[in-house]
């Protein structure tokens, strides 16, 4: 028997309202309740400094950044610095891995799977680096990033997730990765792909339960005014 | 006390890497309250205490990585916590490791495996190894003659850590250190590894930029076949026209008129004579770039950057020395935009303003080839069979041998010192 997962999308959401739904979430997966849910998010402008992130990884100076538009987001979680905006098809699956594989490394294997079985289906070939996480394609210059992938786990239950560049504009990733110093980024509009973002994500939604052994139950944003209308 | 390990995470997870406490030793501790954060592979996971109590010891530091069911801590039940003192003396922490790791350690560590196992507390009974030893363990047991009978393991369920390893091997340093024969006698022994005894150290975490700069250039080097040839220039014509302009330059255009523009330039007119230095490989393909796009090498704090002047085949002198200054400036204060540092088609690095006469440049991907400019001094020189001074520098081509052959880099370098040698271009 399948288990379920809800599938919701919050649109567009700054990140600091989704992460308040994604904790809501993870909270109750936390204490046994609640089912296992993949949220999808478009966030405007946005560039996340995590706990180690030190103020000499952002290349850009913050006011340079504020006057293009973006904001910058202080986590108090560990890693790196990243960017998101529009264009850009944001995924948190909040799950319960314990009643999964209790594997993290395979769950992050199996996101990355869903990613090369999506972009397959739009005709992209993509494909995993060993030891460099994310999924990879090659464009005019080369192997290229073309979805980041970063989880958190908490008591096996998991949030945050990754970011497929659909159309993303991917001059801003400048403003965080010292070009020349990493493979590029790319995304499915540079490869030439310029699908319909709805499209995308059922298809990822699809992949996405095959890969977990999900059924996959789509909710329209209607149905949970508790929780979006919590947060404003 | 309860040991705290490193979880199991997954099958294919060996390792992790500790990146935050989020617990001070001698904080009261819940049971499955998040103690610490593990970060492997893009998944940061937080950890929560196996048991409640005093967090008694913390045997492993930010950043530190560490193996699957290693010990990273111990609680004590709340009541026993005056307790935790004489048990941190049995298994010493960090902190003590390298009180007892001074230089007379490192040299006395074989005789340790002859000497009393000192470490062995009465409360932890030497014996057979308790449990199945790491690789690491069974290394380090080779490598220093050590009986791990001898060693008492305070690992889960009595496994011998790395820990336990170093602190019996250090336990005879007090032996090994009150006479002064003893030490002098030292050197007599087989030469002692250096391996698992810490000294003294300073950890401190890369920053993102640098971890970057790691990565590109490991990569980098995975990449290129890189082989460098080495041009030998006389610059005394372009030092002329410098030392000709330069004052009405800095007049006119606030900025003082440097080598590297001239460098640049020539270097533009040689890579439209031969387009495959402004080439990048995929796959199986050459891609040849219609622009010329030249990169700078900047020197940043703790880093480097190498911004991009776009068309540079297009700019004169002026117009290059106007681009690095004001790229460079950015650089340095973090004010460029991201198209600044995109799209590079080849690059330049000006190591002679650090004194260096030649280097081996590598190449910054998805480039084949980087040209480095050394110092430019004054030489003695032998020009049409009589002895002169002339400004002299080399110029340094890596390239990609895996398109380029030598023969042709040398075309290339020789294209670039022609110009230069014949330089007539006036400067305004």
């Amino acid at each position: 028997m399948n288990r379920t997962c809800i599938v919701r999308d919050l649109g567009l959401m700054s990140y600091a309202d989704a992460l308040v739904i994604q904790e809501a979430i993870a909270s109750e997966r936390k204490a046994g309740r609640g089912t296992d849910t993949l949220l999808f998010v478009e966030h405007p402008h946005v560039v996340t400094i995590g706990r180690n992130g030190r103020e000499s990884n952002v290349l850009a100076s913050p006011e340079l950044m504020r006057s293009s538009g973006v904001t910058i987001f202080d986590s108090d979680r560990g890693g790196d610095v990243t960017y998101h905006g529009p264009g850009q098809i944001v995924a948190y699956p909040i799950m319960d891995l314990r009643e999964w594989k209790r594997d993290v490394g395979a769950f992050v294997r199996a996101i990355e799977q869903t990613l090369i079985d999506t972009l397959e289906e739009f005709g992209i070939q993509a494909f995993r680096i060993p030891k460099m996480t994310g999924v990879w394609t090659v464009g005019a210059g080369g192997e290229a990033k073309i979805a980041a992938i970063g989880v958190h786990l908490s008591r096996w239950v998991s949030t945050h997730g990754w970011a497929l560049n659909a159309t993303t504009d991917l001059r801003f990733f400048g403003y965080i990765v010292p070009c020349g110093l990493q493979k590029p980024v790319t995304s499915m509009e540079k490869m030439g792909v310029r699908a319909d973002p709805e499209a995308v994500k059922r298809v990822l939604a699809r992949h996405f339960g095959a890969q977990f052994g999900f059924e996959m139950r789509f909710e329209s944003q209607a149905e949970t005014p508790e929780l979006t209308g919590a947060i404003r | 006390m309860t040991d705290v390990v490193m979880p199991q995470m997954g099958e294919s997870i060996v390792e992790g890497t500790l990146t935050k406490w989020l617990k001070k030793a001698g904080d009261t501790v819940v049971l499955d309250e998040p103690l610490f954060e593990i970060s492997t592979d893009k998944v940061d996971t937080e950890i929560p205490s196996p048991a409640a109590g005093v967090l008694s010891e913390v045997l492993v530091h930010e950043g530190q990585t560490i193996q699957v069911n290693a010990v990273v801590a111990r609680i004590s039940d709340g009541s026993a916590a005056p307790a935790a003192a004489p048990a941190a003396a049995a298994a010493p922490a960090p902190a003590a490791k390298v009180e007892a790791a001074a230089p007379a350690v490192v040299a006395a560590a074989p005789v340790a495996a002859a000497a009393a196992p000192v470490v062995a507390a009465p409360e932890v009974a030497a014996g057979v190894p308790a449990g199945p030893l790491s690789p690491l363990v069974r290394k380090m047991a080779r490598e220093n003659n050590l009986d791990l009978t001898r060693v008492a393991g305070t690992g889960a369920g009595g496994r011998i850590t790395k820990d336990d390893v170093v602190a019996y091997m250090a336990g005879s340093a007090p032996k090994a250190a009150a006479p002064v024969a003893a030490v002098a006698a030292a050197p007599a022994a087989p030469a002692p590894k250096a391996v698992a005894v810490p000294g003294k150290t300073r950890v401190e975490a890369m920053t993102t930029m640098r971890q970057k700069i790691a990565e590109h250039m490991i990569m980098s080097q995975n990449v290129s076949a890189h082989v460098t040839t080495v041009h030998r220039v006389d610059m005394t014509k372009v030092a002329k026209m410098r030392a000709k302009s330069k004052d009405a330059f800095a007049a006119r255009h606030g900025m003082s008129l440097t080598f590297l523009p001239f460098v640049a330039r020539a270097a533009a007119e040689a890579l439209a004579q031969f387009p495959i230095f402004n080439s990048s490989i995929v796959g199986t393909d050459i891609v040849y770039h219609n622009d010329v796009n030249i990169g700078i090498a900047v020197a940043l704090e703790g880093g480097l950057i190498v911004p991009v002047i776009k068309n540079a085949d297009e700019k004169n002198v002026t117009g290059l020395q106007r681009s690095i200054v004001d790229l460079a400036g950015r650089a340095r204060a973090r004010q460029l935009k991201p198209d600044e540092i995109q799209g590079g088609t080849f690059s330049i690095t000006n190591f002679g303003s650090f004194g260096s006469v030649f280097a081996t440049p590598m190449i910054n991907q998805p480039q084949v080839a980087i040209l480095g400019v050394g110092t430019i001094e004054k030489v003695v020189a032998v020009v049409d069979d009589a002895i002169a001074i002339r400004s002299q520098c080399f110029l340094a081509l890596t390239f990609d041998h895996r398109i380029i052959d030598g023969a042709l880099a040398d075309q290339f370098t020789g294209k670039v010192k022609a110009i230069l040698e014949g330089w007539s271009e006036e400067i305004s």
